[in-house]
């Protein structure tokens, strides 16, 4: 057991790793509720990989991590596990991402009986052939709700712009034509592979005791009699540094045109805190360059180019990484040419110190406003944790930042060759 | 220990709230304003929530005013307006890091209710008028913003819904007014609106986070200065008995999935005797995975990845919204209402029944655990004529009977369906 203290957060951390495998963090804090997530290191990125003992590398179906986490709701007598969370007065819901895929629960009673339930439900896979199908109906509406949404379909399909062969291009929850391909036995091949303990995280916060929680959790494990093996092993393809298509414009049934642009990143296989530098950096620049406080961003409101909806973000994790700015505009082309103009001018000053401590104590603040949520706590220590980064530190390394960690994302990230752009014209 | 420990203490025409509490790392300042809904300023009231935030004598451009806040530790600053039942409600809001986890220790409370107050009280005015140049800009940013809603068709489907079902009542009046307004609207009338909502509005400041009361007050006491007025009354309409026959309108779109949305009618609002018989029979019928609709139309027929209800318990009621394929319309439909009927002939289980309280309790237990949750808990006391603290409601939700939540299920009747369907269809 290990016990971590991050005093100028005043949290203090408690983990282990048990014999399996399995990670278990604990945060104890003073809330109402205890909140809960088991997550797997396995997303819709994860398709091509070699099942235990197999000796030929699988390709699965686009959107199969997404449907095995709905049919992982099953239990082996037929009855759906959200029943025994509802009767335990617990609220269960789950997620999968690019690469992870996370299971929780929200409880203010019964908090044990419920931390058990949700590692017995993800260590239970039972699903069968009819039950497979009947999920078929159920994803193709979840698929066709996401296709009616503006924003979602703007930002996926920027990402797919900016990749050529990297599976970060498809759709979490797949196509129509892709998940009828999934059967019972390909869903058991996913789950073999990706949900033994040894990829899993399980991390617990709220009001707790975390020697009890421990002590439930290695006997839950010992119980059963997982074997050390080997880690999961996955492949992607290889992906050239340039976006694949510089642009697309496609037609929807909207009131505005939209726009994003964005720039991939050239070297997304930083880890730990070369990782963390990295993205503080290009969010930092982000912020300087349109950021509400800055002259480009009200230049733009002037223009009448932009409005409320614009933002931007920063996303890089093992394999793939990308930058994404924009929102709705009258005139996505000029909106387009105005922001390579801003980037490029942004290039050619140096930075301000004032705008930089500015936006340092910006990001501060809203780390500490994150830290209100445990959602956000549990969500995002299991991505940095992922990715050998520890969430407790953002802050110490949000200050030892440089004017120069800033100047080389810069430089590095936006290029012009790395650049793409998505837009949604009025049908 | 209670749930929830709130001290108040009133300042001429203002209501100031505190609730000290170490679980958050900020502290959250809500400023509301309370008043009728009123065609004739429904949409005034959107445009000074955007004008307020965005300009004050002091920071005449919006870049000073971000800054302000940036250098603030990030202080956010929000403005928007909600409507509960037949109120108009605007609110201002900070939030702001507390100040023991900042290294230089820059006292933040003080600053964050200074600025709040300004952006209330010291707006960008001359000759009795808002600066032309904010108005016009926010005007453009309002319509945008109002537009927007007819791109998440969701939430399209069920504006439309209430458009064609309260179309006869004041609860019509969309939240943030209508494009076609904005414009007409002078800095001359903005500056009226924003006079009228500090002279005669009922005003409410919560303070949320590790603050100590009597230093909070004395702050507050010494910015926000509102003169008395006289108490608000707010007409409740009860809500009109659904008609004989159901009303059904239609509207083709280029959508890949049909929106279904039904409104129902209720003559159970907050404060009667089985409002806490409705939360639970609303829980039973649709907001939780073992709820009705949720087995029924998604588990068991595959219809939909999403069908649930939610219940305007001041007006009530009861909205369900499902995204089908078009062409299941009329099986959805039947299947819905023939869960409502199994609630009313009382075809359900005590399981059920007990799930739905446990929930329900995790649910308000819950809430307690953000700063903007806590404040609409205890903005119900400002809402409605009674408040009943979180003790209560729990002992209240486990004592609903199962003949309580029949008799509410079927006092519960269908109105209007509004379905948004593709045009291939």
């Amino acid at each position: 057991m290990k016990t971590v203290s991050f005093s100028e957060l005043d949290e203090t951390m408690i983990e282990e790793r048990l014999p399996n495998g399995l990670d278990v963090c604990i945060l104890p804090k003073t809330f109402n509720k205890t909140y809960a997530t088991l997550t797997a290191k396995y997303g819709s990125i994860d398709n091509r990989f070699l099942p235990p003992g197999a000796r030929e590398w699988l390709q699965a179906p686009d959107g199969i991590a997404h449907f095995l986490e709905h049919k992982m709701f099953e239990m082996p007598d037929g009855s759906d596990v959200f029943q025994q969370f509802g009767r335990q007065g617990a609220q269960a819901n789950a997620f999968t991402s690019f690469n992870r895929t996370a299971y929780l629960f929200a409880a203010t009673s019964e908090f044990e009986k419920n931390l058990e339930t949700l590692l017995d439900f993800v260590q239970t896979p039972a699903w069968t052939d009819q039950s497979v199908e009947k999920e078929k109906g159920i994803i193709g509406q979840e698929i066709r709700m996401y296709a009616d949404n503006p924003d979602w379909r703007i930002y996926h399909g920027l990402i797919a712009n900016m990749y050529q062969n990297h599976p970060i291009k498809i759709d979490i929850a797949g196509t129509a034509e892709s998940i009828a391909q999934i059967t019972k036995d390909l869903l058991f091949e996913c789950y073999d592979t990706f949900y033994h303990p040894s990829n899993l995280l399980l991390f617990v916060t709220g009001p707790v005791d975390p020697k009890a929680i421990l002590e439930l959790v290695a006997r839950n494990q010992a119980k059963k009699g997982f074997r050390k093996k080997a880690a999961a092993r996955r492949r992607y393809p290889d992906e050239p540094k340039e976006a694949a298509k510089k642009s697309t414009v496609t037609h929807m049934d909207v009131s505005m045109p939209k726009c994003l642009i964005g720039y991939k990143e050239k070297k997304p296989f930083r880890q730990g805190e070369e990782l963390m530098r990295h993205e503080l950096s290009v969010s930092l620049v982000l912020e300087l360059l349109f950021g509400r406080g800055t002259e480009n961003y009200h230049t733009l409101i002037g223009e009448q180019l932009i409005d409320d909806s614009f933002g931007f973000d920063y996303t890089e994790e093992a394999s793939f990484g990308f930058s994404i700015i924009g929102g709705n505009t009258p005139d996505p082309e000029r909106l387009i040419g105005r922001m390579k103009e801003m980037v490029a001018g942004f290039k050619r000053v140096p930075l301000d110190k004032a705008a930089f401590d500015r936006a340092r104590k910006k990001q501060i603040g809203g780390i500490l406003r994150a830290f209100n949520s445990l959602e956000f706590i549990a969500n995002q220590f299991t991505r940095y944790r992922f990715n050998q980064m520890d969430l407790f530190r953002l802050i110490p390394a949000l200050e030892a930042l440089a004017l120069g960690d800033l100047k080389t994302a810069l430089e590095e990230h936006f290029d012009e060759t790395c650049f793409s752009s998505y837009t949604v014209l009025k049908k | 220990m209670a749930y929830l420990t709130e001290q108040v203490k009133t300042f001429g025409g203002l209501n100031c709230h505190v609730v000290s509490t170490d679980k958050f790392k900020t502290t959250t300042i809500i400023l509301r304003f309370k008043t009728p809904l009123d065609e004739r300023r429904v949409t005034a009231r959107a445009l000074l929530s955007h004008v307020l935030k965005n300009a004050t004598a002091e920071s005449p451009v919006p870049q000073q005013l971000e800054r302000r806040l940036d250098d603030l530790y990030g202080a956010t600053l929000s403005s928007g307006l909600a409507k509960k039942g037949n109120a108009h409600i605007l609110s201002l809001a900070i939030t702001v890091a507390n100040e023991r986890f900042i290294s230089d220790r820059t006292p933040l409370l003080e600053q964050a209710l200074n600025l709040l107050a300004e952006v209330a009280f010291r707006p960008l005015t001359r000759n009795g008028a808002f600066d032309k140049a904010v108005v016009s800009k926010q005007q453009r940013s309002l319509k945008q913003y109002i537009r927007s809603v007819y791109d998440d068709k969701i939430r399209y489907a069920n504006q439309r819904l209430i458009d064609e079902m309260c179309s006869q009542e004041i609860f019509r009046l969309h939240t943030y007014g209508y494009a076609e307004e904005v414009d007409g609207i002078s800095p001359e009338a903005l500056y009226e609106t924003w006079r009228t909502m500090l002279a005669q509005d009922k005003i409410d400041l919560y303070l949320v986070g590790q603050v100590e009361p009597e230093t909070a007050f004395e702050q507050v006491k010494n910015v926000f200065h509102f003169a008395e007025r006289p108490a608000q009354a707010i007409k409740e309409e009860r809500t009109l008995p659904a008609p004989e026959k159901v009303r059904i309108v239609e509207e083709r779109q280029a959508v890949a999935q049909g929106k279904l949305n039904m409104g129902f009618r209720t003559d159970i609002v907050l404060g009667d005797r089985l409002y806490d018989a409705f939360q639970v029979f609303n829980g039973l019928f649709g907001v939780f995975p073992h709820s009705k609709l949720f087995m029924n139309v998604r588990e068991k027929a595959s219809l939909a990845y999403y069908a649930s209800s939610s219940y305007e318990g001041l007006k009530g009621l009861l909205i369900v919204n499902s995204g089908i394929e078009s062409v299941n319309y009329d099986k959805a439909v039947s299947i819905i209402k023939d869960q409502l009927k199994d609630i009313q002939g009382g075809r359900f289980s005590k399981g059920e029944m007990d799930q739905t309280k446990a929930l329900l309790r995790n649910i308000l237990l819950e809430s307690l655990d953000s700063p903007f949750s806590i404040v609409n808990l205890l903005y119900q006391r400002v809402l409605g004529s009674t408040f009943t603290s979180v003790e209560d409601r729990l002992k209240n939700i486990d004592a609903v009977t199962r003949d309580e939540i029949i008799e509410a299920a079927k006092r519960t009747a269908l109105d209007t369906i509004f379905f948004l369907k593709s045009e291939a269809a």
